[in-house]
């Protein structure tokens, strides 16, 4: 009995844990899932992109002198606009051109996933930097207190997917890129510029990476190497959850978030994630629609 | 492809090819012999890969695994077991087989893009399991094969493979063995089905081929000859290091492939060697060689999409395998 009264916490905390990893990730994956979904390829890049928005996150709060919390706005605004715009030129010089050739894709989005990796590793360097957290209010539960900057991650990504759920389904935004998703061709014969509806999701897809970064960075330092993570587990998180379904997403990156999260606190990371990805693999290789998809073509 | 002629000239080529290899051994200056020997053996990972990607377009991201089959199941043998070179290699075979054999009957039940995510995460499961086991492997510090095992005793001689003009030779008789491997496979029926495959797979199993068994025989094939170079890379520069499985090894052979000309047997080593000596020299002047080899890749899509010897062959020398 004893065991299980100091047992409980543990498992409360590492939810806690795993729902705010779950928060930042559904957020990342939506962004992969978004890509895939319109426009029908991989883009192995996506993980850079979170990681140039942490970088971007730390440039502009040390550049910023005042407040933290002004300092971290501004970089939640200013990041993903900056990592949007060079997805976007990405998109237009280089993905339009190949035509959106899958194969080709993927090899050109590992070149930009070197070009931005070294870029990073040039101008800010190998060393992992924290940035300050906008506020340092502490939640005091009967068992520990907990950091409220976390908890607000998990509003604030809540908040951003309702958003996203709201513009795909209710706007005339969203309404034409589900035309441009559902069936290219007849999209372009109603006159939808699918060529720039495509560099728009190309960039908001990058973007969603980037706030979830900037999100995250204040509790995981920056470093130029921290897209790698983000990338496999976005994979993981769109394929269980079925492409380009939004509700999938979402009850994936909690499955895979959580689980992650108590599975780290009583067994080791590395196996963890060995467990994580061999399941995944699986999946894939067994049931390539996802848990939650529905069978296409 | 019709007339003795091409067949001729085609083996010509090859063992010109070899015999100008076999005698830079004797004439190229120290640091360049080292270098070449170290190409040669990743040179036949290439050709590995571009087995399955160029021949049948298969794009996998998970060749660093079977790479690393071959490096760790001839490497840990010898270094805990105090295996001898030879069955030191066979191992680093055999385990490269039962790995392919395993990928490959999971794998190629996807294809296209989930083919690629499902060998890159099956790849990353194997080098996570390197770093999980590192009381045995030693993670990325990885493990050093002193230099009195890695000699093999024939009657009376012993063959140092630490002496350069040794390694050096050894490495070009793999990849001689690998090149003519290659040519014949791909002259051969199955390698005409598996270039069939590439270009239309419903089309050929309506012909009334067995698609699955000749992709499989592909991945196995492109499989042992990948975890051949990883037991060659242990034996013959004494290092097993968990760097070797991570995700930028199954890069690597992609681009050297698709530099020097995807779907041609010799494209591999130029796009191998190229890009060796462009790192090489680019890193005297420049720590960023990431930005080059990302640079190259989006080049490469964008105006080169053939590689060199692709482009060889589609404008003068039409024969060319």
């Amino acid at each position: 009995m004893g065991s299980l009264v100091a047992f409980f916490p543990h498992l409360l905390l590492a939810t806690l844990e795993g729902l705010v990893t779950s928060a930042v990730l559904a957020l990342t994956a939506l962004g992969l899932s978004l890509v895939f979904g319109v426009m029908r390829i991989v883009n192995v890049a996506h993980g850079e992109f979170f990681m140039l928005g942490a970088v971007l996150a730390w440039a502009i709060t040390t550049t910023l002198t005042g407040h933290p919390a002004l300092g971290f706005a501004i970089a939640l605004v200013l990041s993903p606009l900056i990592v949007g715009a060079i997805a976007w030129i990405a998109e237009r010089l280089v993905l339009r051109r190949i035509e959106y050739n899958p194969e080709a894709t993927i090899v050109a989005t590992i070149g930009l996933l070197y070009i931005i990796q070294q870029l990073a590793l040039t101008f800010y360097g190998p060393e992992a930097r924290p940035v300050t957290p906008p506020f340092n209010y502490r939640i005091q539960l009967p068992w520990f207190g907990y950091s409220g900057y976390k908890l607000s991650i998990i509003a604030a990504s809540a908040l951003l997917l309702l958003a996203t759920w709201f513009v795909l389904t209710r706007t005339r935004i969203g309404l034409i890129m589900r035309a441009t998703q559902y069936d290219r061709e007849t999209a372009l014969a109603f006159g939808i510029p699918v060529g720039r509806v495509y560099g728009a999701v190309f960039a908001l897809g990058a973007m969603l990476a980037a706030i979830a970064a900037v999100l995250i960075v204040p509790i995981q330092q920056a470093h130029y190497l921290m897209g790698l993570d983000p990338l496999l587990l976005s994979f993981i998180v769109v394929i269980i959850g079925g492409l380009g379904s939004l509700r999938g997403t979402v009850i994936a990156a909690l499955l895979i978030g959580v689980s992650d999260g108590i599975i780290s606190v009583f067994f080791s990371p590395t196996l963890a994630k060995i467990i994580a990805t061999l399941v995944v693999a699986m999946v894939l290789v067994f049931r390539p629609q996802g848990l939650f998809g529905t069978a296409t073509k | 492809m019709s007339g003795d002629g091409t067949t001729t000239k085609v083996y010509a080529l090859h063992g010109a090819v070899i015999a100008v290899l076999v005698a830079l051994n004797f004439v190229l200056p120290e640091y360049h012999h080292g270098v070449l020997a170290r190409v040669l053996v990743l040179a036949v990972f290439a050709m590995g890969y571009n087995l399955l990607f160029g021949y049948v377009g298969l794009l996998s991201l998970g060749h660093a695994m079977f790479f690393s089959a071959g490096l760790y199941g001839a490497g840990l043998p010898l270094y805990h077991l105090g295996w001898g070179v030879v069955p030191a290699f066979a191992g680093g075979i055999g385990a490269g087989f039962t790995v392919s054999l395993f990928i490959g009957l999971l794998a190629l039940r996807t294809s296209g893009v989930a083919f690629m995510i499902v060998t890159m995460m099956f790849a990353q499961v194997f080098y996570l399991t390197t770093l999980y086991f590192g009381e045995w492997t030693r993670g990325d510090e990885g493990l050093v094969l002193q230099q009195h095992t890695r000699r093999i005793a024939l009657g009376s001689e012993t063959l140092d493979l630490t002496n350069p003009a040794t390694r050096y030779l050894m490495a070009v008789a793999l990849f001689a063995a690998t090149l003519f491997a290659t040519l014949a496979i791909v002259r051969s029926r199955h390698g005409r089905v598996l270039v069939a495959i590439r270009e239309n797979e419903e089309r050929t199993k309506m012909l009334g081929y067995d698609t699955f068994a000749n992709k499989l025989a592909a991945v196995v094939t492109s499989g042992v000859i990948c975890a051949a170079a990883g037991a060659a890379y242990a034996l013959l520069f004494g290092y097993v290091g968990s760097t070797f499985a991570s995700v930028q090894y199954s890069i690597l052979p992609l681009l050297w492939v698709l530099l020097g000309g995807a779907a041609t047997t010799l494209g591999p080593l130029l796009g191998t060697l190229f890009m060796y000596y462009v790192v090489d020299i680019t890193s005297g002047y420049t720590s960023a060689y990431m930005l080059v080899v990302g640079a190259m890749l989006i080049l490469l899509v964008l105006w080169f999409r053939k590689g060199v010897l692709g482009t060889v062959r589609e404008r003068w020398l039409r024969w060319l395998p």
